[in-house]
């Protein structure tokens, strides 16, 4: 993903890695309205499988409206959206089977335990019971919380939370995992045990992963970047690129010169 | 993006799969609802109140005579016992409904629509686990009531059961219908006095119809044009093993209509947008 290309083409439009490899995700002139207000304008960018994509934007840039778009909470306005080739809203059965998510508000039911929760986000995906529960002993595994499986889930600390709904969008074994902001709120140790955590999905298993944030630290260098602002892409391609586009030495820096930001958006340490 | 549509033939999903996601909503509503343990004392208190108090207060005041389903003189009791059955899954489809739409259980609905299979169906199975939910309350009624001498045939405890669950979605679209169409609804309370009391009290629940007609002609055809009069009759006629055909039509073709209506208008951006530009933004 690092491959030089210009910064106004599409970033497919470059040759990855496998230029015939359709796109883990492809946003393409979406645009969305709240009435008079306008949340996204003509946004497009790609997501490549097994890449690491970072949606960086501030609070109220479009970054949750986006999320709703492509989980199709929200109907599509105009332009589309396609995972793995396979339009959103035209065809959201199967464009959802490859797509899990973890939403910014914490979506468990608290009162049910871990299983039980992994058990129903199975059943949404119709995986027969048999099949589900083997699923989850083994996600539960994986995230270190196999002794807590029958606790309830307001007894975990807001990481183990995290944790377990990572595990849960991943339940359905999808190719394309969206994070929206998913460490906010964690100390410092869950924060790096969750990217740690996503950034090996992305090696080990190819997954293509989206992840919102307006936290600078979250981001290395060799991911994709995509800087939102007030509703339109400002920027986007690899890291590397972004910065020496907008003539910067830091994320930071190139941040606060696409949008005329004149504070730093916070956590960047 | 003219990789959109080249790729492999949707597979769409087996009966095995939409069975299992229904059974696993209905499931999980079930174990959320024996959690909330208030929400089931609750549901169960506000009829019981009304058997328990204003039934015996009313027994002298309100005669009631032989009329079918009914082959004997009936204590006023045993007369408002479907309509407080009625009455709970009323409450209980509108409480649930407009949770559904606003932001309280915004975070589950989340994860219930993110789901691959159409949202159409989703939203049933939602409706129908609202419904046994109501079932359990119900039943829990029926239970406690049979120790205050309201004895129907011990068939009608099953025969009831198809009226109750159609009952149950029609009051649970109804639900849907309604709190998608109103702009500001801030609480329960705007709902309890602009749809649920004018429902409940201009119905066949607390008393005869023909009782009504003797006062009101004109409330007495609206209590004949309210859905909730013949979802109240549908129950009292099926606990009796019996069938009242005009109110087995007019609540499946309501539950219809409210359902193909409530689905067609659900938008869950308006559970989130609600939240004003900054809230819902990330």
């Amino acid at each position: 993903m690092t491959s030089p290309a210009p910064i106004t083409e599409p970033h497919d439009a470059a040759p990855g890695p496998d230029p015939a490899a359709v796109p883990a995700l492809s946003i393409d002139g979406v645009s969305h309205t709240y009435g008079p207000r306008r949340a996204l304008i003509d946004v497009s960018f790609n997501v490549q499988p097994a890449s690491f994509t970072a949606l960086l934007g501030l609070n109220g840039a479009g970054k949750s409206t986006l999320f709703s778009l492509i989980t199709r909470l929200f109907g599509i306005q105009s332009g589309r959206v396609g995972i793995f080739g396979h339009d959103v809203g035209k065809n959201p059965g199967e464009a959802l089977r490859l797509l899990g998510v973890v939403f910014q508000p914490r979506t468990l039911d608290l009162d049910l335990s871990l299983t039980q929760n992994l058990l129903y986000h199975a059943a949404l995906h119709g995986i027969g019971r048999r099949e589900a529960a083997a699923r989850s002993a083994e996600l539960l595994e994986r995230i270190g919380l196999e002794e807590r499986a029958g606790s309830k889930v307001r007894d975990l600390s807001g990481g183990q939370m995290r944790r377990l709904e990572i595990a849960r969008a991943l339940l359905h074994r999808p190719r394309l995992l969206l994070l929206d902001e998913p460490t906010v709120g964690l100390d410092v140790k869950a924060r790096a045990d969750i990217i740690r955590h996503v950034r090996q999905l992305v090696t080990e298993q190819g997954i293509g992963v989206l992840w919102a944030t307006h936290l600078f630290d979250e981001i290395m260098p060799g991911d994709d970047l995509v800087v939102l602002h007030q509703g339109k892409v400002l920027a986007r391609g690899p890291m590397s690129r972004v910065i020496a586009e907008a003539g910067a030495q830091d994320v930071n820096t190139a941040f606060m010169r696409l949008t005329g930001a004149q504070t730093m958006p916070g956590g960047g340490a | 993006m003219s990789s959109i549509a080249t790729r492999e033939t949707p597979r769409g999903f087996s009966v095995q799969e939409y069975l299992t996601c229904l059974t696993g909503i209905v499931w999980r509503e079930g174990l959320r609802f024996l959690h909330q343990r208030e929400r089931f004392v609750s549901a169960l208190v506000r009829p019981l109140v009304w058997l328990f108090i204003f039934a015996a207060g009313f027994r002298q005041v309100l005669g009631i005579s032989i009329i079918p389903p009914y082959e004997t003189y009936i204590l006023y009791e045993v007369y408002i016992a479907p309509g407080l059955m009625a009455m709970i899954q009323l409450f209980n489809g509108m409480q649930s409904s407009l949770s559904m739409v606003y932001d309280r259980e915004m975070g589950n609905m989340r994860t219930l629509l993110v789901s691959p299979l159409p949202r159409g169906f989703l939203l049933f199975c939602k409706l129908l686990a609202g419904t046994a939910v109501s079932l359990l309350q119900v039943y829990a009624f029926l239970l406690i009531a049979w120790f205050w001498d309201i004895t129907p045939p011990p068939s009608g405890y099953f025969t009831v059961l198809p009226a109750l669950i159609l009952s149950g979605l029609m009051l649970g679209s109804l639900g849907m219908l309604i709190s998608s169409g109103i702009k500001q609804l801030e609480n329960f309370a705007g709902v309890m006095n602009f749809v649920i009391f004018p429902m409940f009290f201009a119905s066949s629940a607390l008393y005869p119809l023909w009782r009504v007609q003797e006062g009101s002609p004109y409330l007495y055809y609206l209590c004949e044009a309210n859905p909730f009069t013949h979802a109240v009759e549908l129950i009292r006629f099926a606990l009796y093993g019996q069938i009242n055909w005009v109110s087995l039509a007019v609540v499946a073709a309501c539950t219809i209509v409210f359902m193909i209506g409530a689905i067609l208008a659900y938008d869950p951006s308006r559970g989130l947008a609600r939240r004003g530009p900054a809230g819902g933004e990330g």
